[in-house]
């Protein structure tokens, strides 16, 4: 009711001034519908100050803290090889990137930055944005996921609060990390086609570092802080677009994580310690015995995998109009539509903006129809992906690698270091500076 | 020195990779989009509606996004529509209840005359835009939203200022296209031309 009178009101007055624009400048005072006073010389009009953005460093310094802490995060994991260094590395940067930094922008998200430029070369990025997203890929090409360690903020904070790590179930952990392969396609393709930015709406953490964010936000990032005191890093493990790509640079990368450079005792005290499943261990004598069928398996499983990229294509392409709604421009489109269509109760802010622009409606309709079209085909591909990438990935788990040892897998291993403070070899060997004999 | 089949595949794939985002991290940085600074986020008050998302929409609250006011363009009226709702009727000294402003952010001060000046509270406003609203629709159309950016001394959430998110969540929800990037050595280009400050 009361909003009702106000807008009325407001449309009364709006007619009776309707003679004056609203546009008028500063310049033609007679264009006002209430002109400004002649208040005489004693009075001083409101100063109005235009203060310079107080930025925290440049961005081209900014990109520059991140390669030194890539650095140094590299020389602890491969070179120091303690954890307590690491732990205070991993402080660093929730401090830093994190709270001090407040997120963005991030090496995460710096992915959808450098998806929508390539796709639209007149989308506007930041050289650093560029840096940001190179950087530690190029580190995890010669040091492995040492970026993962202690420099992201989102993986740090997880990291903290990991106090009694639970095992999940084999089948779960392999089941889950389908995840961030999926959420990546879903990222890329958002914001290539201009759809948004996914990654960035749901960063779980952001508002934990800058101490203010919505209900939701906050809701997610506390629950999933939770879920990471008992299973080891969450976020990085089953959800992390920017953690598969580092999965593939890291495994051919010069160099990974060695749990002792000189040796192991294969007495598993690593696999207990590491809370991210992050060990393989030994299976000579299971891979002899299933080397036939393992064979078999591989023959079916290369086979199958053009038809896992055909049937993903497929659904991918059926799947990409409804999600192109979640364009504003498409959107926008169907409001219109359902409004012309007496479907829709009321008028948008939207529609409303657009009914007062002039535009044609059949030229917002035929721009909605072509974005689902690219969205379409964008999906398709992105389902080829996905199609592809679980055909590698079951490949892979056919392929039979014999290990005689316990070693960090390069494709997960997040360089904590806990397996360093566990390996009676690599104490040994930290305590004497020699290689204890570890086969008799 | 004899390489195994395995380390000369992960070798060329390192190299592969190495050549790729080299080549697709200079082609970005050489394109048309390329941006050497910092780019921030800003309102356009000549496409901005008020619509009140500023408020609800952003990630900080309250929000980072404050009016601003041209006050070579403000008409200082006794019975401002920014600052008093029209169930007010005429009455220039209508009571408090019946102030638009939800935070009661708009100080108003005497001039003399039938004319008032209006000053902005910063630390009050929550950036709703209804002040904008009525003296756009109905007055002269000095105040404008704008997006508050920390000042020199100041944190962007402490101070609820702009956090500079890679994805304004209110420029998501901008139903005009208000919101555009601007350089950061220039913040308030469209305040600065219209002379009026944020």
């Amino acid at each position: 009711m009361r909003n009702g009178l106000r807008r009325l009101g407001l449309a009364l007055v709006s007619v009776l001034g309707a003679a004056a624009t609203a546009t008028a400048t500063a310049q033609e005072p007679d264009k006002f519908r209430f002109p400004p006073p002649e208040l005489g010389p004693d009075y001083r009009q409101p100063e109005t100050a235009f203060p310079a953005v107080r930025e925290l460093l440049p961005p081209l310094a900014d990109a520059a803290v991140l390669a030194l802490a890539l650095g140094l995060a590299a020389f602890l994991v491969h070179r120091h090889r303690r954890r307590s260094a690491l732990l205070a590395l991993t402080i660093a940067g929730v401090a830093w990137f994190g709270w001090l930094r407040e997120g963005c922008i991030c090496p995460v998200g710096s992915l959808q930055n450098v998806a929508q430029a390539t796709a639209d070369p007149n989308a506007p990025i930041l050289v650093a944005t560029i840096l940001f997203f190179v950087l530690p890929l190029a580190a995890a090409l010669f040091t492995g996921r040492t970026f993962c360690s202690g420099v992201c903020p989102l993986g740090a904070i997880q990291e903290l609060v990991l106090l009694r790590p639970l095992r999940l179930p084999h089948w779960l952990a392999a089941g889950l990390s389908v995840l961030p392969v999926v959420y990546l396609l879903l990222a890329v393709l958002f914001a290539a086609t201009g759809a948004g930015y996914l990654i960035c709406r749901y960063d779980p953490f952001v508002g934990l570092f800058r101490l203010s964010a919505t209900t939701n936000m906050l809701v997610v990032g506390g629950s999933l802080l939770v879920i990471a005191v008992f299973v080891g890093r969450p976020y990085c493990r089953f959800l992390c677009p920017y953690s598969v790509l580092l999965d593939w640079a890291s495994r051919l990368s010069t160099r990974t994580v060695t749990i002792s450079p000189v040796g192991c005792a294969t007495c598993r005290l690593c696999e207990d310690r590491c809370p991210y499943d992050a060990i393989l261990v030994p299976n000579a004598a299971a891979v002899a015995k299933s080397r036939l069928r393992g064979r078999t398996a591989l023959v079916l499983l290369l086979a199958a995998t053009p038809l896992l990229v055909a049937g993903m294509a497929w659904a991918g392409t059926h799947l990409g109009p409804w999600l192109a709604s979640a364009h504003p421009r498409v959107a926008l489109a169907e409001q219109v539509e359902a409004e012309q269509q007496g479907r829709a109760r009321e008028t948008t802010d939207a529609s409303d903006v657009f009914r007062a622009s002039g535009e044609k409606i059949e030229a917002l309709l035929a721009d909605a129809e072509d974005r689902r079209g690219t969205m379409a085909l964008g999906s398709g591909i992105a389902g080829a992906c996905l199609g592809l990438w679980l055909g590698l990935r079951l490949v892979g788990l056919g392929l039979r690698r014999t290990r005689r040892d316990y070693t960090a897998d390069p494709a997960t291993c997040l360089a904590c270091g806990r397996c360093y403070e566990w390996c009676p070899v690599e104490l040994e060997r930290r305590r004497t500076g020699r290689a204890p004999e570890v086969r008799g | 020195m004899t390489v195994s089949r395995r380390e000369f595949l992960r070798a060329s794939g390192r190299g592969a990779a190495c050549v790729g985002l080299g080549a697709a991290g200079t082609a970005l940085a050489l394109g048309r989009g390329a941006v050497a600074g910092e780019l921030v986020w800003q309102i356009d008050p000549g496409k901005c509606v008020a619509c009140g998302n500023c408020e609800t929409h952003c990630v900080l609250q309250p929000s980072a996004v404050k009016w601003g006011h041209t006050h070579a363009m403000c008409g200082r009226c006794a019975f401002c529509f920014g600052y008093y709702d029209l169930r007010a009727g005429s009455a220039a000294h209508a009571g408090v209840e019946y102030q638009l402003c939800p935070t009661h952010a708009i100080e108003r001060s005497y001039l003399g005359g039938p004319y008032f000046e209006y000053v902005i509270d910063e630390g009050a406003c929550i950036g709703c835009g209804l002040c904008v609203k009525g003296c756009t629709s109905s007055g002269n159309g000095s105040l404008f939203l704008q997006v508050r950016h920390p000042r020199r001394g100041q944190r962007g959430a402490a101070d609820g200022t702009c956090v500079n998110c890679n994805e304004c969540a209110i420029a998501r929800s901008c139903p005009s296209g208000a919101f555009v990037r601007v350089p950061a050595d220039d913040p308030y280009p469209f305040g600065r031309q219209r002379g009026g400050g944020a």
